[in-house]
């Protein structure tokens, strides 16, 4: 007698009924096109995590790589660059048989970006991989370019009928920074969407991409007994501190040019800011998480060029110890032009007007030659309004502090008041700790990895939109300008090992003080 | 090697002195080493026949960062008289400069006929409470995975062990009353399970799912269970009536009915492949398609025709996990949930009635 193996949901029910249960879903077959194919990003993160999605079985049935770069080279050059860069820059050993195989269906088009004959090239080479594969295949263009040549080749892309397929779709993903002002992230906005739709666009954050940031989002929302406590009424105030212990290496040309501001703030520190404030969205899809993150953007007042000496602090390491040593300071690195004011540490006093955060100051903070590599958020509680214990000879009850680590040592560190064993009632602060590394078996993917799979899926939610950029800039905006007026304010200095500088305290309303770095 | 090696042992012992040197260990462990912290994933008890607990050591030892956090090895050797027992704690990494390394447990301990009767009085005091526990009798002994249900959350299988594909699907089906079960012939096919569901993805393709005219399965020699449980899983997805499948040769055959087309299904002995699990798939629809899967260097090699066309080959990359990578893949499967198993798992059990 034939027995029914299941439940099948129809054609029209279902997408594709054997997908269920699997941990990868299918990506659909693509080309991705690398502009600035022989650059420091796409050797060191965007190289390596192509292989690893090829070790892990992640990549799309049928995948072709086409690197864009101004260097001449034959196919096979690039190629060997390719395995070059994978073998030096990947986090696993590579496997030489899964490296040989992703390296066959590579090829090079050299040439400048604004040329027409790079974009006449790069056609036959899409259309020979569609051959190849004997069907249409998706395109991904990855903009890893510096940003002045993103409207250029985004201009190209359309002259050339790149920006759209009949039979497949076209994406652009853009790597950071996306403009550096906000009249020119309005401009870079405008030129894309004038041959792109937004839904083709991924605005690259990868701080977005790491776990440890996709983990706050499963901490306030899969967590009863935080949302509760998660508003005015109960805290007290946000502290995110994003602080490095290197100094600017090699990269004076860029650091200069931007900034501590627009290095690390204008992006992943109001994007961190958002994951605290933002509200519950009412699915986790792509349009409502980015919903609720540009609300709280928006609910962030623009400051005022009177206000800014009051909200804003940014100040430039010198000379100091660290890890030891001597090192220089910021003036004294090599490539940085002399009287340079370039911020290598900024704070900011940010406030969310809305309902659940009136009142309640978000403190933001990053600066390079720290006295330690750490990412926080910490999220201190009110005081208990009424205290029934002594303080004498202890070191007193002190308000609860809930600490998301996100590196080093990704975790949660609730400060809670505990008796000192003994006759006496003498509370003292305890931490309760918890970190990640000791409750999973599974090593975390590198951010590359998840973030070019969710773009070549179509899968947005881990982008940042472009009212979400305008929304980032219309706040920091006001701070890059009023910083480069000429005198302009002065910038403050700390010693490189520091904690910053003492004028960073000024920002702090009433009782609140920096936590250590 | 280990960072980190801190060792306790002691004969005739009993469960509550093991349990105590644990504790004692762990402490005095991170007392000397601050930047090192103890895993709270998973416990997993193995029981094992001693004299095969060196094979079964060396598989576990290969399974790098999918150790269970508390592993604890019930090592059985039947004339045994004495309980003893060994602690070992350690760290397989040092910690990068600013963070942790894990600390991982093993406690192995040596029993006999003679504890048997007493067997969860002396697993359960070594389990951290709380944690999932997952159980792994790689050596058959049905009965103490019995006993040891109570403490367990998931249980840990291979279907392509049992000399008898259907004793061992019909195995499987019993535990999935009691636990979880993750069964490693299952895990071996994710990678097919994967591919096919890509290559069936576009939504070009996807209305030919509802138009498969017949499935072939190569399979190493002794994993007929496994290449079962992977026409069962499409069995079970697509919705297809099942009839048990008839002796062919060194393999099985049958049909399968998908609405009003019958598929014709066929399970082939694969004596080249080495290593149990599947050796190839070749699925034929009425439109004339074929597309095919084998193992290749590098990935899987796919093989597409269609009517007219002189057919596509190519590679899909992909690297072999070997069975240590199954087996650690298992480990950390036990902490998931595959709605689609035990589905796949009965379709299994109707083909091979």
């Amino acid at each position: 007698m034939a027995v029914a193996a299941g439940q099948p949901e129809t054609p029209e029910q279902s997408e594709n009924p054997l997908t269920a249960g699997l941990e990868r879903l299918p990506v659909s077959p693509t080309t991705l096109v690398i502009f600035g194919a022989t650059g420091d990003l796409a050797r060191r993160k965007l190289l390596p995590a192509l292989y690893n999605l090829a070790h892990d079985g992640a990549l799309p049935e049928r995948f072709h790589l086409i690197g864009v770069s101004r260097k001449d080279k034959e196919h096979d050059d690039y190629r060997a660059e390719c395995e070059e860069a994978i073998k030096r820059f990947s986090r696993r050993t590579p496997d030489e048989a899964v490296l040989a195989t992703l390296l066959e269906n590579v090829k090079y088009v050299p040439g400048t970006f604004d040329d027409d004959d790079v974009y006449t090239e790069l056609t036959t080479c899409l259309e020979w991989a569609e051959k190849e594969a004997g069907e249409p295949l998706n395109r991904a263009f990855y903009l890893s370019t510096a940003p002045n040549f993103f409207p250029v080749i985004v201009d190209e892309l359309g002259r050339s009928n790149l920006a759209k397929h009949k039979d497949a779709e076209v994406r652009l993903i853009i790597e950071k920074p996306f403009g550096t002002t906000l009249e020119e992230a309005r401009e870079l906005n405008r030129r894309v969407l004038a041959t792109f739709e937004e839904s083709q666009v991924y605005r690259i954050d990868h701080y977005l991409g790491k776990e440890t940031v996709q983990n706050m989002m499963a901490f306030r929302f899969a967590n009863g007994m935080f949302e509760p406590l998660w508003n005015r009424n109960f805290i007290d105030s946000v502290q995110i501190t994003a602080a490095e212990d290197l100094g600017i290496g090699t990269r004076a040309d860029y650091y200069d040019a931007a900034g501590a501001l627009r290095d690390l703030i204008q992006n992943h520190m109001l994007q961190l800011l958002c994951h605290v404030a933002m509200e519950p969205p009412v699915s986790f899809t792509a349009e409502e998480v980015r919903n609720e993150k540009v609300k709280v953007l928006q609910a962030i007042p623009e400051p005022t060029i009177q206000e800014i000496p009051d909200m804003a602090l940014r100040a430039q390491y010198t000379a100091g110890h660290a890890g030891g040593e001597d090192v220089a300071g910021y003036m004294e690195e090599e490539g940085v032009p002399p009287g340079s004011r370039t911020e290598t540490y900024a704070a900011l006093r940010l406030e969310v007007d809305n309902w659940r955060w009136a009142g309640v100051p978000f403190y933001l903070r990053t600066g390079k030659r720290l006295a330690r590599k750490v990412t926080e958020i910490a999220v201190t509680l009110k005081p208990v309004p009424h205290l029934a214990f002594s303080q004498d000879g202890s070191l007193g009850v002190q308000p609860n502090q809930l600490v998301l680590t996100l590196q080093p040592n990704e975790g949660v560190s609730l400060r809670l008041g505990a008796k000192i064993p003994g006759t006496r009632m003498i509370i003292r602060p305890v931490n309760m700790e918890f970190l990640y590394g000791t409750a999973f078996l599974s090593q975390s993917p590198e951010a590359y990895e998840r973030l070019i799979t969710d773009a070549m899926r179509g899968d947005a939610t881990l982008f940042t939109r472009n009212d979400e950029v305008e929304a980032q800039w219309r706040i920091c905006d006001p701070i890059v300008k009023a910083w480069a007026l000429e005198p302009g304010p002065p910038v403050a200095e700390y010693q490189a090992g520091s904690q910053g500088p003492k004028e960073a305290d000024e920002l702090l309303e009433g009782d609140d003080r920096w936590r250590a770095i | 090697m280990s960072r980190i090696d801190a060792v306790w042992s002691e004969q005739g012992t009993t469960p509550d002195r093991i349990e105590a040197a644990l504790r004692k260990l762990l402490i005095e462990v991170h007392a000397e080493h601050e930047d090192f912290a103890p895993a709270r994933v998973l416990n997993m008890i193995a029981f094992v026949d001693r004299e095969w607990s060196g094979e079964i050591a060396n598989r576990l030892r290969g399974v790098g960062r999918y150790h269970a956090s508390r592993m604890i090895v019930l090592s059985y050797e039947p004339n045994r008289e004495q309980l003893d027992a060994r602690v070992m704690i350690a760290a397989e990494d040092d910690p990068a400069p600013g963070e942790l390394a894990l600390l991982r447990e093993t406690v192995v301990v040596e029993l006999g006929d003679k504890h048997m009767d007493d067997l969860l009085t002396i697993a359960d005091p070594l389990v951290v409470t709380d944690l999932p526990t997952l159980l792994w009798s790689p050596h058959g002994h049905h009965e103490i995975v019995s006993e040891l249900m109570p403490l367990a959350q998931a249980v840990l299988l291979d279907s392509v062990v049992e000399p008898d594909a259907r004793d061992a699907v019909d195995r499987a089906c019993e535990l999935t009353g009691e636990a979880y079960v993750v069964d490693l012939a299952w895990l071996r096919s994710t990678p097919w399970r994967e591919r096919i569901a890509a290559l069936f993805d576009p939504p070009a393709l996807r209305p030919e799912l509802r138009m498969l005219s017949s499935v072939t399965v190569r399979h190493h020699t002794a994993s007929t269970a496994a290449a079962t449980l992977l026409v069962g899983w499409l069995a079970s997805r697509l919705g297809w009536e099942l009839e048990p499948l008839t002796a062919n040769g060194a393999g099985l055959k049958g049909t399968a009915r998908a609405g009003a087309e019958k598929v014709s299904l066929n399970l082939e002995a694969a004596p080249e492949l080495q290593v149990p699990g599947l050796a190839g798939l070749t699925v034929q629809t009425t439109t004339g398609r074929s597309l095919s899967l084998d193992r290749g260097p590098g990935g899987l090699r796919a093989h597409n025709s269609t009517p007219g066309d002189e057919g596509r080959e190519w590679t899909i990359p992909g690297a072999s996990r070997g069975e240590t990578g199954v087996l650690g893949e298992g480990i950390r499967q036990a902490l998931l949930r595959d709605p689609t198993y035990v589905p796949a798992l009965k379709a299994a059990r109707a083909m091979l009635a």
